[in-house]
């Protein structure tokens, strides 16, 4: 199988930010860490890094007119913060790769979804 | 003699549904085509045997056909993927033994009780493909209409194969967790069952068995499986024409004493394997509750380990009650005043007996008012202002002796 991971930061410190800055030295360096192993971890296809929600600008086109706005589609709190591509057996190995990732246990989420072709 | 026969038929349909399912699923790797082909099988076996009879080894006949059935459906759908077709298609006879096929059941289960399905998904498929029922059945049991069922079920067995659900038995780090998914799905279906809807009761009861004969060394499996029995030994006794009654004023003759010495043998072998999770422990209180000289101080004990298992208020306010025998009914109001579910009828009907036990007649009163608001219309409400109605009319004047315990 093939999944697509999504990760939602949800109240994740997120870089840059003043709970991020606060947070010990060494453990925004086992956050790196982990990161760093997830993406080593056999199936894993890591995703390219995502900026922060904030930089986000959201596009529509409505009766033919591009409409811009700025932030995320959905709020700053539930907006994706990055993904990564796995393939493993079955479901079960995807939700133990999730478990991994750190925005899981610091506020976040990760949501699984399998690969699907449509056409 | 054909009624026998359609008797006996459908015993054999009900015992085998979901032992061939399992073994087709697993086969094929597909819940809609195997449940499609099993279907076909059993058609064609309620269609024949009553005239031709039924087969020296029905399992295998089932199987076999509903195999066949699948594969010339893959045929041709010409979707053929995943397996090797040159030699597979058997005629099915009676001599045909089982010794090819393997009893998936047990990964089945695992595979509808999966936590990636929701709660409702997971009793629905559970009944479906394990207890054999028609989608109408369990729409009905359920209370929701048929359409609403169907589709449930519908969109679970998508999920299993677009998700990725293994169709497997957990391994060992996350046998546990899983395992006590598939006991609380069981056990739900077991509670909606107690308020009445008998069938549904039988069908638990039914699941806690095929569980035991598959996972013969969890204790919580045979944990579960007592405390069914044993509150299910009470079934008759709980009703008096339609009437709620308690415990303590049940007719004993009524109790199914078959059914608490199979209850009582199934929680002797949860120890005896080691067993002290919750399903133990309220499978040893139910027994304790069907003893003739209730042991309340044991029975107390065993909620308060049961309290610190599960940390649940709902366990405190059953503590309480317990322990009203043995200390008395002030002491019980102090527990229960502490307790966080001010919007738990079962707290404030508790409440109530309580204080009218300890003499307190209009706080009493107020308590089965609140009860009552909380409570829908129904045998307990029926029985909430029988008991209100009993109360007597005054402040300060001597109670009747009540008790709350579960029925």
């Amino acid at each position: 199988m093939k999944y697509v991971m999504l990760i939602y930061q949800g109240s994740t410190p997120l870089p840059h930010s003043e709970a991020w800055e606060a947070m010990p030295a060494d453990q925004k360096q086992q956050i790196y860490t982990d990161y760093g192993k997830l993406n080593e971890t056999p199936g894993v296809t890591p995703g390219v890094p995502m900026g922060l929600p904030a930089n986000a600008t959201t596009v529509r086109v409505q009766s033919g007119k591009t409409l811009t706005t700025d932030g995320p589609f959905v709020g700053m709190k539930e907006a994706a913060g990055g993904f990564f591509v796995l393939e493993c057996e079955d479901l079960d190995g995807a939700i133990e790769v999730a478990s991994r990732v750190p925005a899981a246990r610091l506020g976040g989420a990760i949501e699984i979804r399998p690969c699907e072709t449509y056409w | 003699m054909r009624d026998v026969l359609v008797a006996t038929l459908e015993e054999v349909f009900r015992e085998e549904w979901g032992r061939v399912l399992a073994t087709l699923i697993g086969f094929l790797g597909d819940f809609d085509l195997a449940e499609e082909a099993a279907q076909e099988a059993f058609a064609i076996a309620a269609e024949r045997w009553p005239a031709s009879g039924i087969p020296k080894n029905p399992r295998a006949w089932l199987t076999v056909t509903a195999r066949n059935r699948a594969i010339d459906r893959i045929r041709r759908d010409q979707t053929i993927t995943r397996m090797p077709l040159s030699d597979v298609h058997l005629e099915a006879t009676d001599s045909m033994t089982m010794s090819t096929f393997r009893d998936e059941r047990v990964e089945l289960v695992f595979t509808c009780c999966h936590p990636a399905l929701s709660l409702d998904a997971q009793v629905a498929l559970t009944l479906r493909t394990l207890g054999g029922l028609t989608t109408t059945e369990i729409a009905r049991a359920f209370l929701v209409p048929e359409a609403t069922m169907a589709q449930r079920l519908v969109r679970a067995k998508r999920k299993i194969k677009a998700a990725g659900i293994p169709f497997r038995v957990p391994p060992r780090d996350l046998l546990a967790d899983r395992l006590a998914a598939v006991l609380a799905v069981v056990y739900l279906i077991f509670n909606e069952g107690y308020s009445g809807r008998d069938e549904l009761a039988s069908e638990a009861l039914w699941l806690g068995h095929a569980l035991a004969e598959l996972l013969p060394d969890e204790p919580e499996v045979y944990g579960l499986l007592a405390m069914m029995l044993l509150h299910d030994s009470r079934r008759d006794a709980r009703f008096d024409d339609g009437e709620l009654v308690l415990l303590t004023e049940q007719d004993r003759s009524r109790w199914n004493v078959r059914q608490i010495d199979a209850g009582r043998a199934a929680l002797g072998r949860a120890v005896a394997l080691g067993g002290r999770g919750p399903y133990v422990l309220q499978a040893a209180i139910a027994s304790l509750h069907a003893d003739d000289d209730c042991d309340w101080a044991e029975i107390a004990a065993l909620y308060g380990e049961l309290g610190r298992l599960t940390d649940s208020p709902v366990v405190e306010l059953n503590r309480a009650i317990a322990l009203a025998e043995v200390d008395g009914a002030e002491a019980a109001l102090r527990i229960v005043d502490a307790l966080p579910l001010h919007d738990f009828r079962y707290l404030h009907a508790t409440r109530a007996d309580l204080l009218w036990r300890a003499g307190r007649v209009d706080d009493a009163r107020a308590a089965y008012d609140r009860a009552l608001a909380l409570t829908e219309d129904g045998a307990e409400r029926r029985f909430l202002e029988r008991r209100l109605a009993e109360l007597p009319a005054s402040a300060g004047a001597a109670g009747r002796r009540g008790s709350t315990r579960r029925s």
